[in-house]
């Protein structure tokens, strides 16, 4: 499997993301600077990091989405290449609009920063084949921008097509419908706001997030 | 030639910063203040010529996010 991290001014989470992928992939993905035009010829994953973009100008990853090597990253998206993002990942993805909806400020303006309860709402994306229908899981969140809105169509449609995959189990941050995490409508771009690469081995207290990648690699190797 | 882009949420979109700067007004005992909404004022210095089209293709591919976000555009000035 061939990952690329893609590393924008600001990242702070692209080393935690790489330490992951080359841990249950056995591969360190190659790491892409946002002024690159190019992702490396036969890459299968595509990983979006947290962290603060362009310092969270304008709007959380608004600058990030106009970069160069989106436009790259929404080609291999629309040609079926998996994309995550993960927190700030998730806002850029939204940004570029290769996910609906947008980020905003948590409901109750604080930044939050724990480990939160999940419910696997779908577990038949290619992310999430490893986790049960319904299963609840603990991942750790670490934001102040991740409070999804959407108008209630989008919602709707959102749930009603299954693509929604995590919900939060607990109040975080005044998502609508409780909304942690959503796939795009060919189900290979998942946008969330926990960091499932901050649960990947014993020593992080808990290995909820590493299923995620496992998933990813059973997916892309069949 | 100057325009100014006001940036606002669009109405009913929740918004948590407006409703902070509320309680912070009421803490200082202003009263009478019924709803507070936050935006951006965004100051552009354009070259003289810049249709309102390009600057409303701006508002919509950056400087608004339409999903949540409307925007006003006011021209201060006019080419000489």
């Amino acid at each position: 499997m061939k990952s690329a991290v893609i590393v924008f001014p600001g990242s702070n989470c692209d080393r935690d993301l790489a330490v992951a992928i080359e841990q249950v992939t056995g591969r360190a993905p190659e790491m892409v600077w946002h002024r690159d035009s190019d992702l490396p010829g036969g890459t299968d994953f595509i990983a979006l990091p947290g962290g603060f973009s362009y310092g969270d100008y304008l709007r959380s990853g608004a600058m990030a989405a106009r970069s160069p090597v989106m436009r790259a990253v929404s080609d291999a998206a629309g040609r079926g290449v998996p994309v995550l993002g993960v927190c700030n990942g998730f806002q850029v993805l939204t940004e570029t609009g290769l996910l609906p909806g947008a980020l905003m400020r948590n409901a109750g303006l604080n930044f939050v920063c724990r480990p939160v309860g999940l419910k696997v709402e779908n577990s038949q994306s290619l992310f999430t084949s490893q986790y049960d229908a319904g299963e609840d899981i603990v991942i750790p969140v670490a934001h102040h921008d991740g409070n999804f809105q959407a108008d209630s169509a989008t919602l709707d449609r959102l749930e009603g097509e299954g693509r929604v995959a995590f919900r939060y189990t607990e109040e975080v941050n005044g998502s609508s419908r409780n909304i942690a995490g959503i796939l795009n409508d060919a189900g290979n771009v998942l946008g969330m706001m926990p960091h499932p690469e901050r649960a990947l081995e014993t020593a992080h207290g808990n290995t909820a997030g590493r299923r995620l990648f496992e998933g990813l690699l059973e997916t892309i190797a069949a | 030639m100057k325009a100014r882009v006001f940036v606002t949420l669009k109405p009913g979109v929740l918004d948590p910063q407006g409703k902070a700067i509320h309680h912070a007004l009421e803490g200082l005992g202003f009263s009478g203040v019924e709803d507070v909404r936050a935006g951006k004022l965004i100051e552009l210095q354009l070259a003289d010529g810049t249709s309102d089209t390009d600057i409303e293709d701006m508002c919509r591919k950056l400087l608004a996010n339409t999903v949540i976000e409307n925007f006003r555009i006011e021209r201060l000035e006019t080419a000489a």
